[in-house]
């Protein structure tokens, strides 16, 4: 564990060379073929997807994509996917439980792209479909954040068996930036709202939504990117031999209470 | 998500507060008190208070269809006396000790006169026993939170338990920031219930109302068997605000209406206040393989 705070975090996970999926899928797997397209309308680069072997063993891999520079985010949208890339992601998905592949999701976004035709194509609905579908296939899956998790658009690549957090990582409903717009109507604020909203990985492993925490290299993954990659790729082999252990049904089922036990309330009988 | 809805509703705001001459036969002297006036976000009309109502909260001009609190939805769609509600004491906590949460509830009961932003039970619609589950807009504008998550997946398990279909009627901002990370996971929650109660082979049926938006419209708003919209309400992902901000011009009236998702193939029909309770009566009698059923007791016997 670090005890950096919310806003060193985030400084290093902003880092202009930290390590994308571009890098990692060298670093970690043995061959990859993306596969592009949803089918329906067309194929979104902000998500990769496709079949690759970790160690020999076949994996299905879906993941955000953000760039290093100007060009690359051009292509990538920056991470922000539209309706076509999240229906990719559930078509490779599907594919993956056909032929009994693991799923390993990689989720590195801001959010959804929030536009004209994002509305027009059905964002809402894709993100709601890829949820819904996610909890119902028959094959490990397993979802990693490699920098930051925004909202929906992060939930479509994160109903799983296991979500582990490289170690500097932040995960939330909202951008600190969107927070401190709506608390104080002063985005410049972000730093004191990133704190508040609970966000980092040791954050989710309290609230028990994040299951384990990979270590990055000494000072961020861009200082050493092999070497995080060597973590990573550990942390996945021996989490996706835990998770064939067991048999499909017990799977889907711990997979329905991971989820089904988050949230905290109580009975107020006092109050009406 | 949160900072788009609360963007859309300032958008509505400033649209109402663009005060626009009263024309026509509705052109009343103004010494009248604003609040026995309604005056429509979409068309701008005044209406006396009492027509309006009298209407179903429906714009006589327009026919926006405006929000109901889930009390004065109850009324219009269940019979009378058959709405048992369930978990209506469950109350949120503050779990990121978000700063002032607590306060916003306490005040969001005190308006609202509920204890979250859903009311579920459930109900008869003409004798057909359903699953009811009503967002309540009143209540930090149907934000979804740990209460909205539990009580939505409790009632699918329970129409899962009971061989219901569920009426969900939704309205909602979006997720409830104050619960972060939890709040977005009942997204999560909330959709593998819905997945659940489909896999038993259990109609559910989606209604979406004014506004059905953000996290609810990513989750189990749009994942409906068969999904209805009242005319003329907002839905959508991001928020408008949001949207002119990234293409830098003005989006045209009707986007992200009922009937803008209607055309784009997110909506199966647009079904007016009058003819709901009848529409929902309908859809749920083509689906009744119930035992009571007159061919039921012939297989019975
Ligand atoms: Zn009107």
């Amino acid at each position: 564990m670090n005890d950096l705070s919310s806003w060193a975090k985030i400084n290093i996970i902003r880092e202009k060379d930290r390590p994308t999926i571009k890098d990692y899928i060298h670093l970690m797997f043995d061959m990859y073929y993306e596969f592009h397209g949803d089918r329906y309308f067309g194929d979104d680069l902000a998500i990769t997807g496709g079949i690759a072997k970790l160690d020999g063993m076949p994996v299905t891999i879906i993941s955000n994509v953000k760039g290093k520079n100007i060009e690359e985010n051009k292509q990538s949208n920056f991470g922000m996917a539209h309706p076509e890339g999240y229906r990719k992601a559930l078509r490779l998905a599907k594919q993956a439980e056909k032929f009994k592949r693991p799923i390993i999701c990689f989720i590195d976004t801001p959010g959804a792209f929030c536009g004209v035709e994002a509305e027009q194509r059905g964002q809402g609905e894709a993100i709601a479909r890829n949820i819904m579908s996610f909890f119902n296939l028959k094959t490990p899956i397993i979802s990693v954040v490699l920098g930051e998790g925004g909202s929906g658009g992060a939930l479509a690549l994160g109903v799983c068996d296991r979500l582990a957090m490289l170690e500097n990582t932040v995960y939330s409903v909202i951008s600190p930036r969107g927070c401190a717009t709506i608390l104080w109507k002063d985005p410049s604020k972000e730093k004191k709202a990133a704190d508040i909203m609970k966000i980092t990985a040791e954050d989710l492993i309290s609230f028990k939504i994040a299951d384990n925490i990979i270590k990055e290299s000494f000072g961020g993954a861009h200082k050493d990117p092999e070497k995080t990659a060597c973590n990573l790729k550990e942390y996945l082999n021996k989490t996706i031999s835990e998770l064939l252990e067991k048999d499909i049904e017990t799977l889907l089922i711990n997979r329905y209470n991971k989820f089904r036990k988050i949230g905290e309330f109580f009975e107020d009988k006092s109050s009406l | 998500m949160l900072d788009d809805f609360f963007n859309s509703i300032k958008s509505r705001i400033d649209y109402d507060n663009k005060s626009k001459p009263v024309k026509g036969k509705k052109n009343r002297k103004m010494a009248i008190p604003p609040d026995l006036l309604f005056k429509c976000p979409r068309c701008q009309e005044l209406t006396f208070m009492d027509e309006f109502e009298k209407n179903q909260k429906v714009c006589i001009e327009c026919n926006y269809h405006s929000r109901l609190s889930s009390k004065e939805r109850i009324n219009m769609i269940i019979d009378e006396g058959t709405f048992i509600e369930y978990d209506e004491y469950l109350s949120s906590k503050n779990p990121l000790n978000f700063p002032d949460y607590d306060k916003k509830i306490e005040q969001a009961k005190l308006t609202s006169s509920e204890n979250d932003a859903v009311k579920t039970g459930e109900g008869e619609i003409f004798s057909k026993l359903s699953v009811i589950i009503i967002m309540e807009s009143n209540f930090m504008m149907g934000s979804m939170g740990s209460v909205v998550g539990e009580k939505i997946s409790r009632a699918f398990e329970n129409a899962i338990e009971k061989k219901l279909s569920v009426v969900l009627f939704s309205a909602s901002g979006g997720a409830r920031m104050q619960e972060g990370i939890i709040s977005l996971m009942q997204m999560a929650k909330t959709s593998a219930a819905v997945s659940k109660h489909n896999d038993a082979g259990l109609l559910y049926i989606s209604v979406m109302t004014d506004p059905t938006t953000g996290g609810v419209t990513a989750s189990f708003a749009s994942l409906g068997d068969i999904i209805i919209a009242e005319p003329k309400i907002l839905i959508g992902f991001a928020g408008r605000r949001v949207i002119e901000g990234t293409i830098k011009q003005k989006l045209p009236d009707d986007f992200q209406t009922a009937e803008f998702m209607l055309e784009h193939g997110f909506v199966d029909m647009i079904v007016d206040r009058v003819n709901m309770k009848n529409t929902l009566y309908n859809i749920l009698d083509l689906h009744d393989f119930s035992e009571d059923t007159d061919e039921g007791k012939l297989n019975n016997e």
